[in-house]
């Protein structure tokens, strides 16, 4: 399976296999997820741990038990905001969100998710990067909600008059002069993380 | 003092008031800001939850086009890149360790870049956030020397959020939790800077669009914690924080039934009002939570430093005897 084998890193350590080796492999950076001693640094000190479904300790300990559709369906990643309290806290100094990033990568590419606005909002956004190079607010927040939650747009619709009147979003989307160059390196990148 | 300078998405658009701001008062502490040319978006968060390696290849791109853009400048020691919005400081600051630590990624994002002609030496530029050039490079002092209307009066919560202080990839901080950089170039400017143990407690990020609720909850403890401790409003330092505690503000209003209306202002645009710049030219009025209210308890008397920070209380004659420092 392709995703095992993610040019990003080194081959796990001795003992990681299995899908906890899987997700080692695909996080660049020294991530040491394999230390992970349960001592529960992350879930306390994580800002959504109550509206996830796993805490972060709890979704280690199944990567361990080789638990891989579990994990990947699990809401916990998508919930994850980037904080990086427990990365700073963590006292085996795991690269706890990398490994989130790298959760959510594998949700996507094996199409496990319960919800699809989740990744609904990566998606889109990754899509305005690539056709434009840079990011368009108005039609990712149109697009998305749209697709996603097409009953919320009235009610947010206030905000985006706001923005606009304050001249704090564009009606058009910005274009980089050397869109063929980026194009071209994120296709090598995609494929060089495709190929073993 | 010359960097090279990305300044992302946010401050072309929703951020234009930190742009504005920042463009305003760099001559003052003597920032020559050089924009990375044909720069592309950092990813934010979401780029890489979708792709591993091309989002490092992603902000490799500017990466490679800083250094080259430098390299043709002039060769001297390892030029500075500064970015102000702290999702972008936090990517490029990553890609680069990241490059430096795991020599398969350094290949594999080269080898993508090599597909437009470009090259990234990981470790030939310097990754800094905006604050940490005001605050380590021009300094309190110089920042304080022009100032020529303190904000005296005006109580300032300082608002750090997570990005710039964790994970910190270059260790440039010295606490991540309880930083007190912003607090003193705050100070500097004469402001009164209450004490706010939530400084860089997490705005809500993409939950505000993924998860709203999540969102209103922590924009909430934000907002009523700022308000407890007296703040007038908010000094931030990120986009995206400000977004979430402004424009949001507003929704978790309506969601909560509250009718909370802490102002969030980029700690640019205090720097700006302390140096005689006008509010307008500071983009100050484009926010969602109208700062003029706050703005008016800034008055021309410094401030009664006793008052500030009361004496220790007397110790009792007959307390127990308590070692001595002396």
């Amino acid at each position: 399976m392709s995703l095992v084998t993610s040019a990003a890193t080194a081959t796990p350590p001795r003992g990681a296999c299995g899908f906890l080796g899987e997700v080692m492999a695909a996080t660049p950076g020294m991530n040491r997820l394999n230390m992970c001693i349960q001592c529960g640094s992350c879930g306390g000190s994580c800002p959504s741990a109550a509206e996830m479904e796993h805490t972060p300790r709890r979704l280690f300990a199944m990567i361990r038990a080789g638990m891989r559709d579990e994990v990947l369906r699990s809401n916990a990643p998508w919930f994850c905001v980037s904080c990086y309290y427990c990365t700073s806290r963590c006292p085996q100094q795991i690269h706890i969100t990398d490994v989130m990033y790298t959760l959510k990568c594998m949700a996507i590419a094996a199409g496990l998710y319960r919800d699809a606005s989740l990744p609904g909002f990566s998606e889109t956004f990754v899509d305005y990067v690539e056709r434009y190079g840079r990011s368009f607010e108005l039609g990712l927040a149109t697009r998305f909600n749209l697709r996603h939650h097409p009953l919320s747009l009235a009610a947010m619709a206030p905000m985006g008059m706001g923005m606009l009147k304050r001249g704090r979003m564009g009606l058009t989307p910005e274009r980089i002069q050397d869109m063929p160059q980026l194009t071209r390196i994120l296709e090598r990148a995609k494929a060089l993380e495709e190929t073993p | 003092m010359k960097m090279l300078f990305y300044p992302g998405c946010s401050m072309q658009r929703t951020a234009r008031p930190y742009l504005d701001s920042l463009q305003a008062i760099r001559a003052d502490i003597d920032l020559e800001l050089e924009e990375v040319q044909d720069w592309n978006c950092c990813g934010a968060t979401e780029y890489m939850s979708v792709h591993r390696v091309p989002a490092h290849a992603l902000v490799g791109r500017n990466l490679a086009l800083a250094s080259r853009q430098m390299k043709a400048e002039d060769g001297q020691g390892t030029p500075t890149l500064t970015a102000a919005c702290s999702a972008c400081y936090l990517n490029l600051a990553k890609t680069d360790q990241q490059m430096r630590e795991d020599p398969r990624l350094k290949v594999s994002v080269n080898a993508a870049l090599d597909a437009g002609g470009l090259e990234y030496r990981p470790g030939s530029l310097k990754v800094r956030h905006l604050l940490d050039v005001v605050c380590n490079d021009v300094g309190y002092e110089a920042v304080h020397a022009k100032v020529v209307k303190p904000l005296y009066g005006l109580k300032v919560a300082p608002y750090y959020g997570c990005m710039v202080m964790r994970p910190d990839p270059d260790s440039r901080w010295d606490n991540h939790e309880q930083p007190t950089a912003m607090d003193r170039l705050l100070q500097a400017l004469g402001a009164e800077v209450v004490d706010y143990p939530l400084k860089t407690q997490c705005c809500g990020g993409h939950m505000s669009v993924i998860g709203p609720e999540v969102a209103y909850g922590l924009i909430r403890r934000l907002v009523h914690g700022a308000q407890e401790v007296g703040a007038h409003l908010i000094a931030t330092l990120c986009p995206m924080c400000q977004l979430n505690l402004d424009a949001y503000q507003v929704e978790m209003n309506k969601h909560y039934k509250s009718d909370y209306h802490v102002p969030v202002l980029y700690f640019t645009q205090l720097m700006g009002l302390a140096f005689g710049k006008s509010p307008a030219e500071l983009g100050i009025g484009k926010e969602f939570v109208a700062a003029a209210d706050a703005l008016t308890n800034i008055h021309g008397l410094a401030p009664d430093e006793e008052k500030i920070r009361p004496k220790r209380r007397p110790r009792a004659e007959d307390g127990l005897p308590m070692p001595r420092m002396d």
